[in-house]
This record gives C-alpha cells, sequence and structure tokens, in this order.
C-alpha cells in the first residue's frame, strides 16, 4: 500500500469531479506526491545522520536533533497529502452507493429505470448535484481545512519556513551551548518553498472549484425558479427529455430517484 | 506478498460487507497502513543504529536496545494489521462456499450455461443465515485482537510516549549508564496517531456489530409478522426469473435440508426440482 495504490483509489473519484477537481488532482500527484517521492525523500534521507553537533558528549546529537525537528518535513508533508486526498473518498462512497441504488432498481425491472444494461450504470458519469452537491461542497471544505492546518503546524514548528545551517543547542546531556549543524539546508529550503508554493496553488484551485460550485449552485436554483416546468435530477444529454417523460409519469407515484435530489 | 497483496486479496471481501465494514477497511488502508509504510517505517529506520549509549563499553549498546525493545513499533504494528485484516477471508471462504453451492444447485436444475455462473459470480451476497453467523465471527475477532494488541501494546510501552533517555544496567554496561533514543517526539505523535486509528477502528467494528444485531432482530420480527416474505437465504433477493425459481428450490430444501443432499448424491433427481417449480 503505497502512493501508487492511493493514485489507484482517487482515479476513480476523478470522473466525477470538475475540471478544476481533477486539475487539482493532477496538481497533488505530479507536483507534490511525485516530487515527494523522487525528489524530497532524498534530500531528507540522511537528516539524521549528517546533522553534526560540535561535541563528543554521547546523546547530545540524539536529543538536540529531536529538540529542533519534533516531526521530519517529509512526514508532516506525507501525513499532509493523505489527510487532503481522502476527502475525495467521500465523493467515491456517495457515487458507490448512488449506482448500487440504481442497479438494485435495474435488477428489480423497473420500468422506469433508463438504463439498458448494468455495464451502462457502471460507466454512467453523476452530475453534481442534489445531496452529491453537498457532500462534494463538504470534501472541499474538508480539504481546505487540511491544507491550512498542516500549513500552520508547519509554520509553527519550523518558525518559518526557511532551513538554518546551525543551530544552537543546550539541552541536557550537552555539556553547553553546542553547535549543531544541519545537511543540505539550502535544497531543504528550496523544497519547503516549492511545497509550500503548490500548497498554495491547491488551496487557490479548491476555493476556484468552491466558487465554481456555489455560482452553479445559484444559477442551477435562480432558472429552476424561473422555469416550474424544469426537473432536476437527469444524468445524461440524450435521456433527459426521456427521464422529463418518465418522471411527469411517474410524478404520482413514489420514485426513489427523485429522492437524490433533496 | 506484501502489503498490496493483502490490499488485492482484501479488496474482494469488500464487495460483501456493510457500509461500515467498507468504511472501516479504507481507514485500515489509508490511515493505518499507508502511513505505516510511507511513514512510520523511515521513522523508525534507523531506532538502532542511532541508539546511543554513553559508554564505550562494547555490547552494551546492543543490550540495552534489547532490553527497552523487546520487539520493535512497527513489527507490533505490521502483526496488528495483518491479525486484524485476516478475520474477513474467514467472509470471503464462506461467500465462496455459498456460490460453490449455488452454482452446483444451478447446474442440477438444468441452469448451468456460463451467463448463470457469472451472475452468481457477480451477485452480492445478503448478510443473512450462517453467513451472518460467520461475519459476526469475523468482527468479533478483529475486535478481540484490536484490544489484545493495545493491551500488548501498553504493557511493553507503558504511557505510549517515547522519552528522551532511558537509564540502563544490564551486564555487561560497567554501571548506570544513560542511552538515549533517536527520534523520540517524532515517534510519539506516531505511535499517537496509529493508537487514535485503531480506536476509531475498534468504534466501527462495534458499531458494525450493533447494526448486524439489530437488522438480525429487525428481520426476525418482520418475519415472524410476515412470513411468506423471502428468508434470510442467500436467494432474498429476486435477480430475475431464474432466481425466483432458485428461490423456490430453496424454501422448499429449507424445510427439509435432506433434499439437497439427495440432489447432490443422486443427480437424476434434478427433474424433482423442476417439477417443484411448477407447484
Amino acid at each position: 500500500m503505497d502512493w501508487g495504490a492511493l493514485q489507484t483509489i482517487l482515479g476513480g473519484v476523478n470522473k466525477h469531479s470538475t475540471s478544476i477537481g481533477k486539475i487539482w488532482l493532477t496538481v497533488l500527484f505530479i507536483f507534490r506526491i511525485m516530487i515527494l517521492v523522487v525528489a524530497a525523500e532524498t534530500v531528507w534521507g540522511d537528516e539524521q545522520d549528517d546533522f553534526v553537533c560540535n561535541t563528543l558528549q554521547p546523546g547530545c546529537k540524539n536529543v538536540c536533533y529531536d529538540h529542533f525537528f519534533p516531526i521530519s518535513h517529509i512526514r508532516l508533508w506525507a501525513l499532509q497529502l493523505i489527510f487532503v486526498s481522502t476527502p475525495a473518498l467521500l465523493v467515491a462512497m456517495h457515487v458507490a452507493y448512488r449506482r448500487h441504488e440504481k442497479k438494485r432498481q435495474f435488477r428489480k425491472g423497473d420500468q422506469k429505470c433508463e438504463f439498458k444494461d448494468i455495464e451502462e450504470i457502471r460507466r454512467q458519469r453523476f452530475r453534481i448535484e442534489g445531496a452529491l452537491w453537498w457532500t462534494y461542497t463538504s470534501s472541499i471544505f474538508c480539504r481546505l481545512a487540511f491544507e491550512a492546518v498542516f500549513m500552520y503546524a508547519f509554520y509553527f514548528m519550523y518558525d518559518g519556513f526557511r532551513m538554518p545551517r546551525l543551530m544552537k543547542c543546550d539541552a541536557w546531556p550537552c555539556p553547553n551551548v553546542v553547535d549543531c549543524f544541519v545537511s543540505r539546508p539550502t535544497e531543504k529550503t528550496v523544497f519547503t518553498i516549492f511545497m509550500i508554493a503548490v500548497s498554495s496553488i491547491c488551496i487557490l484551485l479548491n476555493v476556484a472549484e468552491l466558487c465554481y460550485l456555489l455560482t452553479k449552485f445559484f444559477l442551477r436554483r435562480s432558472k429552476r425558479a424561473g422555469n416550474q416546468k424544469h426537473h432536476p435530477n437527469h444524468e445524461n444529454k440524450e435521456e433527459t427529455k426521456q427521464n422529463e417523460m418518465n418522471e411527469l409519469i411517474s410524478d404520482s407515484c413514489q420514485n426513489p430517484v427523485i429522492g437524490f435530489t433533496s | 506478498m506484501n502489503w498490496a497483496g493483502l490490499y488485492t486479496v482484501l479488496s474482494g471481501v469488500n464487495r460483501h460487507s456493510t457500509a461500515i465494514g467498507r468504511i472501516w477497511l479504507s481507514v485500515i488502508f489509508i490511515f493505518r497502513i499507508m502511513v505505516l509504510v510511507v511513514a512510520a517505517e523511515s521513522v523508525w529506520g534507523d531506532e538502532k543504529s542511532a541508539f546511543t549509549c554513553n559508554t564505550q563499553q562494547p555490547g552494551c549498546n546492543s543490550v540495552c536496545y534489547d532490553h527497552f525493545f523487546p520487539i520493535s513499533h512497527i513489527r507490533l504494528w505490521a502483526l496488528q494489521l495483518i491479525l486484524v485484516t485476516t478475520p474477513a477471508l474467514l467472509v470471503a471462504m464462506h461467500v465462496a462456499y455459498q456460490q460453490h453451492q449455488e452454482k452446483k444447485l444451478l447446474v442440477l436444475t438444468g441452469h448451468g450455461d456460463p451467463k448463470h455462473m457469472e451472475e452468481v459470480k457477480k451477485h452480492k451476497m445478503r448478510i443473512s443465515g450462517s453467513l451472518w453467523w460467520t461475519y459476526v465471527c469475523s468482527v468479533v475477532f478483529r475486535l478481540l485482537f484490536e484490544a489484545v494488541f493495545m493491551y500488548i501494546f501498553y504493557m511493553l510501552y507503558p504511557g505510549y510516549q517515547m522519552v528522551r533517555l532511558v537509564k540502563c544496567e544490564a551486564y555487561p554496561c560497567p554501571n548506570i549508564v544513560d542511552c538515549f533514543i533517536s527520534r523520540p517526539t517524532e515517534k510519539t505523535i506516531f505511535t499517537v496517531f496509529m493508537l487514535v486509528t485503531s480506536s476509531i477502528c475498534i468504534v466501527l467494528n462495534m458499531a458494525e456489530l450493533v447494526y448486524l444485531v439489530v437488522r438480525a432482530c429487525a428481520r426476525r420480527s418482520q418475519h415472524n409478522s410476515n412470513p411468506s416474505s423471502g428468508k434470510g437465504s442467500f436467494y432474498g433477493h429476486k435477480l430475475s426469473s431464474e432466481y425466483k425459481q432458485n428461490e423456490i428450490n430453496q424454501l422448499l430444501t429449507e424445510q427439509d435440508g435432506s433434499l439437497k443432499d439427495m440432489l447432490r448424491r443422486n443427480p437424476g433427481l434434478q427433474d424433482k426440482g423442476d417439477r417443484c417449480s411448477a407447484c
């Protein structure tokens, strides 16, 4: 179970995302996860081995390293990326639930079901409206919240985003104030700034996606208010008219499909 | 065989789980196994090489490390995750057995074509009857393993916090020696994280258990008030006319389990199934 498996899991979510969501996912995988795996992990690979303190006192180096790096950048980014990508699974679960309901309808031999076979249900792309809209919007909020929390944690723990060359340490058992030298500080600073920049871009993309969804929601609502006959829940363009007819016929009955629109 | 292999094996089980079971599986794979592989393993990677004791005495370092870390956190978590995920295989085996029985019945009743065989393989089993008991057992085992490992963790490493300094006086250390652990704060953070996710998994398992019990009681009361409704068997949902026929066969054989044995032992009796469906 590694980043490749996460990519497989999230790849499926891509189909039901907005265009901005797809861009966000691409930025996440290429500019954050891939950079982390192929570059950043090597830069931080020798962070403890090459953390050198000007003392022979055993234990001083360990204690000073632990004091200045309570959690390594790499691990923080790994946790951030895992937390930021998992809200998309809420959307995947909701879509899977809807698909399951449609399959159940189809198997019951429901005449109102507009699909020809199970495969079509599996391949169908759901429109982001109704309950799915709320799930999608919540997932974006969660992403934004996680990004913000981790950015703040980073800033709080490392007092800014710059990696200094030298740190002065006087934690026990160091005999006095000892100079400790960090390995590859400039390279680490470069990658830290890069990851922060990409993280900010992802935050902007999430905010843009949120605005897009809200705008679409209000536009749809005003269109619906203006046009009384417009029915809210249609998935495919070619079935829209048929669905409308079906809905008009079945409007008097309990149509489970309408349950999704609340 | 690695974590990816385990993921492949368990993804199949996912289809026959409840919704809570699927959430549990996602939490296990994303927040526990994945965090273990991509983050925790590198934190504990240098735990022995960077374990430093304030002595030049050869062997003291090794002895003290062994005294304070009888089994590494990483290995304990790996064992825990393997033991906790494998009861789901009981369910997979039971489902495979039920599917095998269905296929045999289909063949005996003359519906042994590949299309029907595929249908059997693809349709989702309802968690009722003996499958319910297997499922509940697997959830109970999961809970048990989680609890046992949490206890072992607490016994081996009281308090879950990793200290910076440990004092060691095991032979051959000449006196009480200070030993310093590498990355104690980072290790504490990950220990707490894994503990929290373990607790979340325990809560999910308990919720699933309660859900299964409530559903079984509800189904039982529904069955008592309406005896002609579908039995809680694996033909519970009607897919097509063939499954309607299967349900009738199942209802007939459920009253007397020996009929199924008879069909198995005497294939010539398969006509009886057809005659019964005409009743």
